[in-house]
């Protein structure tokens, strides 16, 4: 515990605000979920950060379960995915409008 | 210079450079991968952090099953080339500045406020709480309500996953 809390933080907010920078930027599907999953794996680091310097487990229960919804996730998403390529052979997301008003 | 600095910056420096490049490959294939060494080096932080759990649990469920299964719908779809797709090249600019001053203002706002002034970090405290026997203490006592829903969404998923993909819906 000699390194300071701050580095494992400035790193979690980098790694959340390129996520950020993915979804916004990118148009392929799978990316922008891609990125997505990135976001909730730096939220990830903070929270074992926390629950590591604080010495308490709490932080990483909230990880486990992180992981869990984030897994299913996945797999909905992904599935969504594939039944939205089946119907517009695209995934482009720029295509896929017809929720837009 | 302490083995855990030094195991933080090469740790550090493999995920953030992986996210970057994982964003801006234009192959979503590559960027899959990418990802997945982003999670290797997390799985490697975590160990600097004292997490052993959370460390093979990171492997085992991100890098082992969910990317596995990004994999299969990327290489199961048409790999196709994001180059042929409209892009914006104003909304990009928009999008990394947004993040950029966000970020700014985030590394601000950590310096200032200091997290690690009065926090008397207790290495013992941390080691213990990183096992898995604290952590299954916890998790079949405390918390074994949000651990059941916790099965329960993963039966839900399972079930929408199967619905969503067997059938053409209009």
């Amino acid at each position: 515990m000699n390194i300071p809390i701050e580095y494992y933080l400035i790193l979690s907010g980098f790694m959340f605000l390129v996520g950020v920078a993915g979804v916004l930027t990118r148009r392929n599907a799978i990316i922008v979920f891609m990125s997505i999953e990135l976001m909730l794996n730096s939220a990830n680091l903070s929270l074992v950060t926390f629950s590591s310097y604080m010495g308490n487990s709490t932080g990483q229960l909230f990880v486990f379960f992180v992981m869990t919804v984030a897994a299913a996730e996945a797999a909905v998403g992904l599935a969504i995915i594939l039944a939205m390529f089946r119907n517009k052979l695209t995934l482009n997301i720029d295509d896929i409008n017809i929720l837009k008003w | 210079m302490s083995l855990q600095l030094i195991l933080f910056i090469l740790f550090g420096t493999i995920s953030a450079i992986s996210s970057v490049l994982m964003i801006t490959r234009t192959n979503a294939l590559i960027s899959a991968l990418f990802l997945i060494l982003n999670f290797a080096g997390l799985s490697g932080l975590y160990l600097t952090l004292n997490a052993q759990f959370i460390a093979v649990t990171q492997v085992i469920v991100y890098a082992g099953a969910i990317m596995v299964l990004f994999l299969f719908v990327i290489m199961l779809l048409k790999p196709e080339h994001e180059k042929y797709f409209s892009h914006q090249p104003k909304l990009k600019i928009f999008a990394f500045f947004i993040a950029f001053i966000v970020f700014i203002q985030l590394v601000f706002m950590i310096f200032v406020s200091h997290p690690s002034q009065g926090n008397n970090a207790n290495v013992a405290a941390s080691v213990k709480a990183g096992t898995i026997e604290e952590i299954g203490k916890q998790l079949y006592t405390n918390y074994v309500l949000p651990f059941e829903a916790a099965g329960y969404l993963l039966l839900a998923a399972t079930i929408g996953a199967i619905v969503l993909a067997k059938k053409k819906f209009e």
